[in-house]
């Protein structure tokens, strides 16, 4: 009976983790071989300045990412731009400054410095342009999503006809995995939408598979570093952990007693 | 207790310790004798302790580079993630730390009850513990509204709320609580301010746990009293400074993987999405740590009632002591309550289980038979069993089942029972 109990606690405890975060996924979320997931998880360079290209091309008109700086795109861990090309990256937005001496506001191209040009100028404009629906900052988008990557690459992909017998109102459309299976935002990727300049063929797979990457990196930029100090910190760990063990048994072999 | 009559060596030593005796209370810790039989399970107090210097810690760097204001805090947030220098690194260090001090410190509690730490002469070290945890727990939940994301707000709006369950003044003690009539700026700067507060208050309270503690000494998983020092002790340092330092090592790998490998599994994804008094996520779920509690708020209809179950289920701890009538400390000698002990951790799991999930259905009758359970555990079963209880027979000393020179059957069963353990 005890044992029963003990094992049955501990069973229950290891399983119910899995049954709380999984609970709530009605569809199974389409996933792709992601680059970035698991301990030595890294971003594919040519991956993130091709979403680069299709967030710019496509996303960029409605969704911001406002905690982006142009910058950014050629730091370590990221697409990885050289600084010439994040420069000129930079260089092709107006960015409102001021004011100036005579106290007026001004346009001027952006620098590395500054953050990512918004699409609207606030959250009342980009309402009324998108039929009363605000498009999300996606800045972390990826992280502010339960199914995180997996979950954003299937809303991508997951337009279809709705079933029959459901009614949608004008500007709504259907998709299988988003939440309540109704999204104000057109589907917004078609075959061969961006042209890629290193030749990849751009399907819809491969669009979503290289913005996606490119959200995830925005949300979470340090993420290959955290890896790699990550290895490290834990086999630093192990091997501490083995050497005070045997320094513990060798300090209490000095009683005769178990440790 | 070791001698008090140290006499330092060098003569500025003596000089000093006679004004203000450090010295002593350093040879006090050094050589504070310890029970020699203590397990793992008793390497929790030192990991708590340094879980709560971690979290004092990095919770200094972030209040540098946090701006406390419902317009700034959620960019601030990720001003740390992206741009201070390893800013991700000390908040999610920071983050899972209070995960993982939830999750010693709850090892720690369930210890004692094993073990019977609670029983005379410790009472006043589990009243001062119970009171640490009361703190970590508003601690914690405040800490949780700092980042300013849905379920930061939204959390903070079904807390405080319960205050409202209050009669005649709650609403009111609701207003002045949130500075206005919602949660906003006012709340968050005031949630901020504690927040920074708390941490010093419990690091005050553990010197008195540890202070209580090396009054009657540690009790051991023989749950019997022993002489002090005796060969049944070993001195704190090195024998149980080598061992804590082990345990603690173990237990910064599990850290560690979570800091680095799924710093955001403990989390909820909402918490991403800056908050936003408009919209009202689907399910508002509290941090992990909270959730049996939840589960009992949850379970009783009338909202008052809900928040007094809540509360009774935390301070009926305090009264345990007094509620368990069993003289025998230790589970190893009492089988009976050994089996109900364990009834009581899967009913807690159970509790934790529901709590996430909606209140509705099975899930809510689930959760009142929990609730009832959990309260009977505590208001019945303890009070009878230490009455009826035929406990086995304890052995003299802790040498005695270890050096296996036991004069009857009895404690070397004990013997196999303690190494089990």
């Amino acid at each position: 009976m005890l044992k029963f109990i003990k094992y049955f606690s501990l069973i229950f405890f290891l399983i119910s983790g899995n049954i709380v975060s999984s609970a709530e996924n009605t569809e199974k979320l389409l996933t792709t071989d992601w680059t970035f997931k698991g301990p030595f998880g890294k971003f594919d360079r040519a991956s993130l300045q091709r979403g680069y290209q299709v967030y710019q091309e496509v996303c960029a008109s409605c969704h911001s990412l406002k905690y982006m700086s142009y910058r950014n795109l050629s730091e370590e861990g990221g697409p990885e731009f050289s600084v010439q090309e994040a420069k000129a990256i930079a260089a092709n937005f107006e960015i409102l400054d001021g004011p100036n001496p005579e106290g007026e506001m001004f346009t001027r191209p952006a620098r590395l410095s500054d953050k990512f040009a918004m699409p609207y100028a606030n959250e009342e404009e980009a309402k009324s342009a998108n039929g009363g629906a605000y498009p999300p900052d996606m800045s972390v988008l990826v992280k502010a999503r339960k199914g995180g990557a997996d979950y954003v690459y299937s809303v991508l992909l997951g337009y279809q006809d709705p079933p029959v017998g459901m009614k949608l109102d004008d500007g709504v459309h259907y998709n299988k995995y988003m939440y309540g299976n109704k999204i104000k935002m057109p589907a917004p990727l078609s075959e061969g939408l961006v042209e890629y300049a290193d030749g990849t063929i751009a399907t819809e797979q491969q669009m979503a598979k290289d913005v996606v990457s490119f959200l995830m990196w925005t949300a979470e930029p340090h993420l290959e570093q955290r890896h790699k100090i990550g290895f490290r910190a834990i086999v630093y760990l192990i091997i501490l952990s083995i050497l005070v063990y045997f320094s513990m048994k060798k300090i209490w072999s000095r009683i005769e007693t178990e440790v | 207790m070791s001698e008090h009559n140290y006499q330092p060596k060098s003569k500025f030593g003596k000089w000093f310790n006679d004004r203000l005796p450090l010295l002593t209370l350093a040879n006090h810790l050094t050589d504070y004798p310890t029970p020699k039989n203590l397990n793992y399970w008793w390497t929790f107090g030192g990991i708590l302790t340094f879980c709560l210097i971690t979290q004092i810690i990095t919770g200094l760097v972030l209040a540098m580079h946090y701006i406390a204001h419902a317009d700034l805090a959620f960019s601030s947030v990720e001003h740390i993630m992206r741009d201070v220098n390893y800013g991700w690194l000390i908040r999610y260090i920071h983050a899972n730390g209070a995960s993982m001090f939830f999750l010693a410190v709850y090892i720690h509690i369930f210890r004692s009850l094993f073990y019977g730490s609670y029983k005379a002469p410790r009472e006043i070290i589990w009243i001062l513990g119970i009171m640490i945890y009361l703190l970590m727990m508003a601690a914690a939940f405040m800490g949780y509204v700092l980042p300013w994301g849905q379920m930061s707000f939204w959390g903070a709006t079904v807390i405080t709320n319960l205050f409202s369950a209050i009669p005649l003044v709650g609403e009111s003690i609701t207003t002045w609580l949130w500075g206005g009539y919602s949660v906003d700026n006012p709340t968050l700067t005031r949630f901020f301010t504690l927040h920074y507060l708390i941490p010093f208050l419990i690091l005050g309270l553990v010197v008195l746990h540890i202070w209580a503690l090396h009054v009657p000494g540690n009790n051991n998983p023989i749950g019997i009293d022993i002489k002090k020092p005796s060969k049944d002790t070993v001195s704190f340092h090195p024998y149980i400074v080598v061992k804590d330092l082990f345990a603690l090592l173990l237990f910064l790998i599990l850290f560690a993987f979570f800091v680095f490998y799924s710093p955001n599994v403990l989390g909820h994804a909402d918490n991403y999405i800056e908050a936003n008094p408009l919209v009202t996520p689907a399910h508002i779920v509290p941090e992990w740590y909270l959730l049996p509690f939840y589960a009992i708020l949850r379970s009783i209809p009338d909202k008052l009632m809900g928040v007094i179950a809540m509360l009774s289920a935390i301070l009926i701890l305090a009264a345990l002591p007094w509620l368990d009538t069993s003289k025998i400390r230790s589970a190893v000698f009492r089988p009976l309550y050994k089996q109900f002990y364990w009834i009581l951790v899967l009913d807690v799991l159970i509790l934790g289980y529901v709590g996430a999930m909606p209140a509705e259905g099975l899930y809510l009758l689930i959760a009142r038979i929990g609730t009832a359970y959990y309260f009977a555990h505590f208001l019945i079963i303890l009070p009878i069993l230490g009455k009826v209880e035929k406990t086995l027979p304890l052995p003299m000393s802790i040498s005695e089942p270890i050096l296996g020179g036991s004069l009857n059957a009895e404690p070397a069963r004990s013997k196999e029972d303690f190494q089990k353990l």
